[in-house]
C-alpha cells in the first residue's frame, strides 16, 4: 500500500470506529489502536500517538455539546482534572520506556475491562442528597436537568474519586486512549455522581488529560503526522455522525455486538503481546 | 459571585463550550489542509509507519515549524493542525482559570491554575 491508499483505509476504519464509539459511549479510540497495529502492522507507539490527538479532539467536540446541555460540573471537573492530568503525565513517562509488547498485553487488558464495564447493564442509583462534609466545603453539589425538572445532587468520598481518578489519567497517558469507562467508574460507582453527569463530565476531562501526554509523546516522536491525519479526521467525522444518529438509535444490540469486538480485539492484543508479535 | 457560584450560568458554560469548538474545527482545517497537500506530494510512496524512528536532532521542534510551513513542508503543516487540537483543552483550561477569578471563587481559580501548571510544565518540553 502507498500512502494515499493507507491514508483512505486509515481514514475509513477511523470514521467506523468514532461511530461506534459515540453510538456506545465507548469511544473510538480504544478500538483504532488493536486495528491499526494488528491489522495494519502499525507501530504500537505510533498507534497510540495519533489515538491520543484523536481523544483530544473527539471529547473536546463532544464536550462541547455536553456542557451546553447543563449535565457538566465543571467544578468537579476541574478538581479531578488535576489527578487526571499529573496521571496523564506519570502514564505517558512510562509508555517511553515500556516495550511495545508490555504496552500491547496492559492495553488488552484495559480494553477487556472497558468493554465489560459498557456492556453490563446500568443500575439505576439513587440521587444522592446527603454528601459529606468535604464535598460540600468544595461546593461540589450540583443540579442538571432531569425529567422532572431540574435534580439535584450531592457528592461522596472525594479523595477516593481522586486517587482513582490519578489511576485512570495514568491508564490514559500510558496507553493513548480516553479512559472514560474508568473515569465514569469513579465519579458513579464512588463519588455517587448521577451517571449522566459522571459521563458529561468525564467527557470534560478527557481532552485536557490527554492534552497533558501529548507534550511526552510529542518529544518521543509518538505523534506521527501522515498517520495522525487520517486518524483524527475519521474518528471526529466519525463521532459527531454518531452522536447526531443516538437519539434514534436502538442502542442495546449494537452495545453489546461492539463489545465483543473490543474484547476479541483486546485477546488478540494480550496473545499478540506475549508472543513478541507486536 | 454569581456566576460559578451555584450552577454555572448558560453564559460561562456557553462561552467554554465556544472556545472547544471553535478550537477544534480550526484545528481540524489547517489538518485537512495539510493532508492533502501531503497526499499531493507524498501520496504515491511507501509507508514507514511499521517501523518507529525516534525523531533526531532538530526534526520535530515546535520553534523551526514555521519557517518549514513556509517552505512548503506539508507535514508541518498537519503537525500545527495537530499542536491546534491540543491548545484546544488548554485554552478551555486558561479561560476557566479567568472566569473562576471574575466570579471571585479564588478555591476554585487555584484549582484551575493548579491544572494549567501541570499541562504548561508537561508542553513545555515539546
Amino acid at each position: 500500500m502507498n500512502i494515499a491508499e493507507f491514508t483512505v483505509v486509515v481514514a475509513g476504519v477511523s470514521a467506523v470506529a468514532g461511530w461506534l464509539g459515540a453510538l456506545t459511549g465507548l469511544g473510538g479510540g480504544v478500538v483504532v489502536t488493536p486495528v491499526l497495529v494488528l491489522l495494519l502492522g502499525v507501530d504500537m507507539r505510533y498507534a497510540i500517538g495519533a489515538t491520543l490527538i484523536s481523544v483530544i479532539a473527539t471529547s473536546s467536540g463532544a464536550a462541547a455539546a455536553y456542557v451546553r446541555e447543563g449535565f457538566t460540573n465543571i467544578r468537579i471537573g476541574m478538581l479531578l482534572e488535576i489527578a487526571t492530568v499529573t496521571g496523564g503525565v506519570t502514564g505517558a513517562a512510562l509508555t517511553a520506556r515500556m516495550s511495545t509488547g508490555s504496552l500491547s498485553v496492559i492495553f488488552g487488558i484495559a480494553l477487556l475491562i472497558s468493554a465489560w464495564l459498557a456492556a453490563r447493564p446500568k443500575q439505576p442509583q439513587a440521587i444522592d442528597t446527603a454528601g459529606d462534609p468535604l464535598a460540600a466545603r468544595l461546593r461540589l453539589a450540583g443540579s442538571f436537568p432531569g425529567e422532572r425538572g431540574v435534580q439535584r445532587y450531592m457528592v461522596r468520598r472525594v479523595p477516593a474519586g481522586f486517587g482513582l481518578m490519578f489511576g485512570a489519567g495514568m491508564i490514559s497517558g500510558l496507553l493513548g486512549i480516553g479512559s472514560g469507562a474508568f473515569k465514569v467508574l469513579a465519579m458513579d460507582r464512588v463519588m455517587h455522581i448521577p451517571f449522566k453527569v459522571s459521563t458529561a463530565t468525564s467527557n470534560f476531562m478527557i481532552g485536557v488529560t490527554a492534552a497533558a501526554s501529548a507534550g511526552i509523546y510529542w518529544r518521543r516522536g509518538f505523534i506521527e503526522p501522515g498517520l495522525s491525519m487520517p486518524v483524527v479526521l475519521g474518528v471526529l467525522a466519525g463521532s459527531l455522525l454518531g452522536a447526531r444518529m443516538l437519539p434514534g438509535t436502538p442502542v442495546r444490540v449494537l452495545r453489546l455486538v461492539f463489545a465483543i469486538v473490543v474484547g476479541a480485539l483486546a485477546l488478540e492484543m494480550i496473545y499478540g503481546g506475549f508472543t513478541g508479535r507486536i | 459571585m454569581a456566576m460559578l457560584k451555584t450552577d454555572q450560568s448558560h453564559q460561562t458554560t456557553d462561552f467554554l463550550a465556544k472556545v472547544l469548538r471553535i478550537g477544534v474545527l480550526t484545528a481540524a482545517s489547517v489538518i485537512i489542509a495539510g493532508g492533502v497537500a501531503y497526499l499531493a506530494k507524498h501520496g504515491g510512496e511507501q509507508t514507514h509507519y511499521q517501523h518507529f524512528a525516534a525523531p533526531q536532532g532538530e526534526s520535530n521542534q515546535i520553534r523551526t515549524l514555521f519557517s518549514e510551513i513556509e517552505h512548503g513542508h506539508s507535514r508541518s503543516l498537519i503537525q500545527l493542525g495537530l499542536l491546534l487540537l491540543i491548545a484546544t483543552p488548554v485554552a478551555r483550561v486558561v479561560f476557566s482559570v479567568l472566569l473562576f477569578l471574575r466570579a471571585g471563587d479564588r478555591l476554585y481559580a487555584v484549582i484551575a491554575a493548579i491544572v494549567l501548571a501541570v499541562l504548561t510544565l508537561s508542553l513545555a518540553h515539546a
